[in-house]
C-alpha cells in the first residue's frame, strides 16, 4: 500500500480535464457570486436605522427583556458568526418573520411569487412573439419604414418611465375605452372559485376548466402583459436586428445566394439558425429584466406580486421581508444568468 | 481672425502644436456630430432644460410650493394655469419647471460618481492584474447579478429615503459596468509599446495609471454615461415615484406622478404631465447618447 502510495506522489498530477475544470471554475464562480449577493443583503439588515430587538419586544420592554432578545437573535456575537447563522437560515429557506403579519417570509414569498412569474412569463412571451420577427425584419430590409419602426418602438421602450406608461395604459384601456379589467388579477365575483394549484390563475383556471375565471384573469393581465413585453421587446427585436446583421454580412450568406437558393431559405435556414443560441441567452436575460421591472409594474396594477410585496414591506419598515425579498429575487436572476450562460456553452461549438 | 480662418486653421491637415491639434479634432468630431439630426435634436432638448432650470424663478409663473384649496386640479389650458393644477391647487407648470433642477442635480450627481469609481476599480484591476484583478472583477461581478432597481430600493430602506440617499443608491448600481468597460480598455492599452516606454522612463504605477491611462478611458466612459443617463432619470424617477426619492412637497417628477396617479381617471393631466417630462428628457439623452457614440466610437455604433 504504502508503496503504491509512494508511486502515486511522486507520478506528475493528471491534469484535469478541461470540460472539469471549466465547470468546476464556473461552480465556483456562482457558489462566490451568491455569498457576495447574501453578504450585502446581510450588510443591509445591519446598517439599516431600525432597530430588530425593538421592532420585536416593544418599545416598553424591561432592559432584562431587551437583553435576552438581543442574545437570542445573536446580535452579542461577532459579525462573522452572525453572518453564518444568516447563511444557514437563508439555506434552510428561513428568511425570518415578517414583522407586519408575524408569518415566515418565506411562505408569504411562495404565495406571492406565482403571482410575478405568470405576469413576467406572458410578458417575455408577447416579447418573444413580437420582437423576434420585428428584429428578423428590420435587419433584412435594413432602412425600410419597418426599420424605421422598430427603431423607434426601442427608442421609446428605452425612454419611457415604465409605471407611467402603465398608469396611461390603465387610463386609456380602462378607464375609457374600458376594453380590459382594471387593477388586481380578479373581479372580486371571482375571486377563491378555483382551487390554487400553481397560484397562476390563468393555468388554475385552465386546470379547473372554469372559463369563466379564466376569461376574467385575462382581462386582468393582459393589460400589465402587454407592459411588460413592450419592453422585452424592445431589447429582444433590438438584439436580434444586431445579430441577424452581422450573419447577412457573412459569407456564407453571399454563398447561399450565389448558389441558387431562395432569399428565404437563406434567411430563416441559415442566418436565424446561427443566431439561436444568442437570442436564447438575450431571451433569458430579457425574463430576468422582467422580474424586476414588474415592481413598478405591480404597482400600478396592484398585481399582489413580489415586487408589491417588497414595496409595501419596504414602506412599512419590514425589514426581513425586504431582505427575504431581495435574495430571492437576487437568486433568480442569477439562476437565470448562469442558465443563459450555460446554454451558450453547451449549444455554440465555438465555445469548446 | 475672421471665421473662415478659423475654419481653415482648424480643419488643416498639418497642426502646429499640440492645441491646435486637439482643437482641430474636437472640431471635426462637431462637424460629423452635427450632422446627425436626431443628436442634434436631443442636444437641443438638453439645452432647453438646462436654461429652464437655470433660468426657473423668472420662467415660472407661479411659487411652486404654493398652494390654492380653492383652485385645485384645473383642466390643462385653463386661465393662467398652462398645464393645470394639482390636487393641493399647485401650478403645474411651475413645479415641473423647478423639478427640472432636481432631476439634473440627481443625474448629474450619479453621472459623477458611478464613472468615477467604475474607471478607479476598472483601472487598477486592470493595470495591476493578479489577484487585485480577480478580487475586484468578483465584488464587480456580484454587484452586476443583482437585479438594479431592487437593490437600490434595499439600499434606499437601509439608508432612508431622500434624493441624497436616492443619488447614493443608483450611484451604488451603477458603477460596475464602467468598471468592466476601464478594465477592458486598460488592458488593451497596458501592453502598448509607449506604456513599456514610459515605464522605461521610471514611470510609476501611479502616474501612468492617472496620466496615461485615464485619459485613454474617458471618450468610451462618455459615451456610456450618456447612454445611461436615461436609465438613471427613470430609475430616479421609479424611486421618487415609490415614495423613496425625493420627498413631497418636492416637485420631483417621479414624485409628481406619484401623486397624480390617485386621480388618473378623472383628472389625467396631474401624472400625465410630469411623465411626458420624463419621457422627453430621457429620449433626448438616448438620441445625444447615440450621436455621440456614433462620432467617439464608430466601432461599435451598429451602424
Amino acid at each position: 500500500m504504502a508503496l503504491t502510495d509512494g508511486t502515486e506522489q511522486r507520478r506528475p498530477r493528471a491534469p484535469l480535464a478541461p470540460w472539469l475544470k471549466g465547470s468546476l471554475l464556473t461552480l465556483g464562480s456562482i457558489a462566490v457570486t451568491m455569498l457576495g449577493l447574501l453578504f450585502v443583503t446581510f450588510i443591509i439588515g445591519r446598517v439599516m436605522p431600525i432597530d430588530p430587538v425593538l421592532a420585536i419586544v416593544g418599545e416598553r420592554a424591561s432592559q432584562s427583556t431587551y437583553d435576552a432578545v438581543y442574545e437570542q437573535l445573536g446580535l452579542d456575537k461577532p459579525l462573522l458568526v452572525q453572518f453564518f447563522y444568516y447563511l444557514t437560515d437563508v439555506m434552510r429557506g428561513d428568511f425570518g418573520m415578517s414583522l407586519l403579519n408575524a408569518r415566515p417570509v418565506s411562505e408569504d414569498i411562495a404565495r406571492v411569487f406565482p403571482a410575478t412569474l405568470e405576469l413576467a412569463t406572458m410578458g417575455v412571451f408577447m416579447g418573444i412573439v413580437l420582437g423576434v420577427p420585428l428584429g428578423v425584419i428590420a435587419a433584412v430590409r435594413r432602412g425600410s419604414w419597418i426599420d424605421q419602426v422598430a427603431r423607434v418602438v426601442a427608442l421609446v421602450g428605452y425612454s419611457m418611465p415604465i409605471f407611467w406608461l402603465g398608469l396611461m395604459g390603465l387610463l386609456i384601456f380602462y378607464g375609457i375605452l374600458g376594453w380590459v379589467g382594471g387593477p388586481g388579477r380578479l373581479d372580486i365575483f371571482y375571486e377563491d372559485i378555483v382551487p390554487a394549484r400553481t397560484g397562476m390563475i390563468l393555468v388554475d383556471s385552465a386546470l379547473a376548466g372554469d372559463w369563466s375565471v379564466f376569461k376574467n384573469a385575462f382581462s386582468h393581465i393582459i393589460l400589465p402583459a402587454s407592459l411588460l413585453g413592450y419592453y422585452s421587446l424592445a431589447y429582444i427585436s433590438r438584439m436580434t436586428r444586431s445579430f441577424m446583421l452581422e450573419q447577412l454580412s457573412a459569407e456564407y450568406v453571399t454563398t447561399a445566394r450565389v448558389k441558387g437558393m431562395s432569399e428565404r431559405a437563406v434567411i430563416w435556414r441559415h442566418a436565424f439558425k446561427n443566431i439561436r443560441v444568442q437570442l436564447i441567452t438575450v431571451i433569458a436575460l430579457s425574463y430576468a429584466n422582467l422580474l424586476e421591472g414588474s415592481v413598478l409594474t405591480e404597482i400600478i396594477f396592484s398585481w399582489p406580486g413580489i415586487g408589491s410585496y417588497i414595496t409595501t414591506a419596504l414602506l412599512s419598515a419590514d425589514m426581513n421581508a425586504v431582505l427575504g425579498g431581495t435574495v430571492v429575487v437576487g437568486l433568480i436572476f442569477i439562476c437565470l444568468n448562469i442558465f443563459s450562460d450555460l446554454l451558450y456553452r453547451v449549444f455554440d461549438p465555438r465555445s469548446k | 481672425m475672421s471665421e473662415v480662418t478659423l475654419r481653415q486653421w482648424l480643419l488643416s491637415d498639418a497642426p502646429t502644436s499640440r492645441r491646435h491639434a486637439r482643437l482641430a479634432s474636437l472640431y471635426k468630431g462637431w462637424l460629423s456630430f452635427r450632422s446627425n439630426t436626431m443628436a442634434m435634436f436631443g442636444l437641443g432638448i438638453l439645452v432647453f432644460l438646462l436654461l429652464v432650470a437655470a433660468f426657473a424663478p423668472l420662467l415660472a409663473p407661479y411659487d411652486p410650493f404654493a398652494q390654492s384649496l380653492s383652485n385645485r386640479l384645473q383642466p390643462i389650458g385653463v386661465e393662467g394655469h398652462l398645464l393645470g393644477t394639482d390636487s393641493l391647487g399647485r401650478d403645474i407648470l411651475s413645479r415641473l419647471i423647478y423639478g427640472s433642477r432636481i432631476t439634473l442635480y440627481i443625474v448629474a450627481l450619479v453621472a459623477l460618481i458611478a464613472p468615477v469609481a467604475g474607471l478607479l476599480v476598472g483601472t487598477v484591476a486592470g493595470y495591476v492584474g493578479g489577484w487585485t484583478d480577480t478580487i475586484l472583477m468578483r465584488i464587480t461581478d456580484i454587484f452586476l447579478a443583482f437585479p438594479r432597481l431592487v437593490l437600490a430600493l434595499a439600499f434606499v430602506a437601509a439608508l432612508g429615503a431622500g434624493i441624497e440617499n436616492a443619488v447614493l443608491a443608483i450611484s451604488l448600481t451603477a458603477w460596475p459596468p464602467y468598471a468592466r468597460i476601464a478594465r477592458a480598455e486598460t488592458l488593451t492599452i497596458r501592453s502598448s509599446d509607449y506604456i513599456s516606454a514610459i515605464r522605461l522612463q521610471g514611470a510609476g504605477a501611479l502616474r501612468i495609471i492617472t496620466k496615461h491611462i485615464w485619459p485613454l478611458c474617458v471618450s468610451s466612459l462618455i459615451v456610456r454615461v450618456t447612454l445611461d443617463m436615461a436609465g438613471i432619470i427613470l430609475a430616479a424617477a421609479g424611486l421618487g415615484f415609490l415614495g423613496l426619492g425625493a420627498q413631497p412637497p418636492s416637485p420631483e417628477w417621479g414624485a409628481m406622478i406619484s401623486e397624480g396617479r390617485r386621480f388618473i381617471l378623472d383628472h389625467w393631466w396631474v401624472a400625465t404631465v410630469p411623465g411626458l417630462a420624463i419621457f422627453t428628457v430621457s429620449l433626448a439623452f438616448n438620441l445625444l447618447g447615440d450621436g455621440l457614440r456614433d462620432v467617439l466610437d464608430p466601432k461599435d455604433s451598429g451602424q
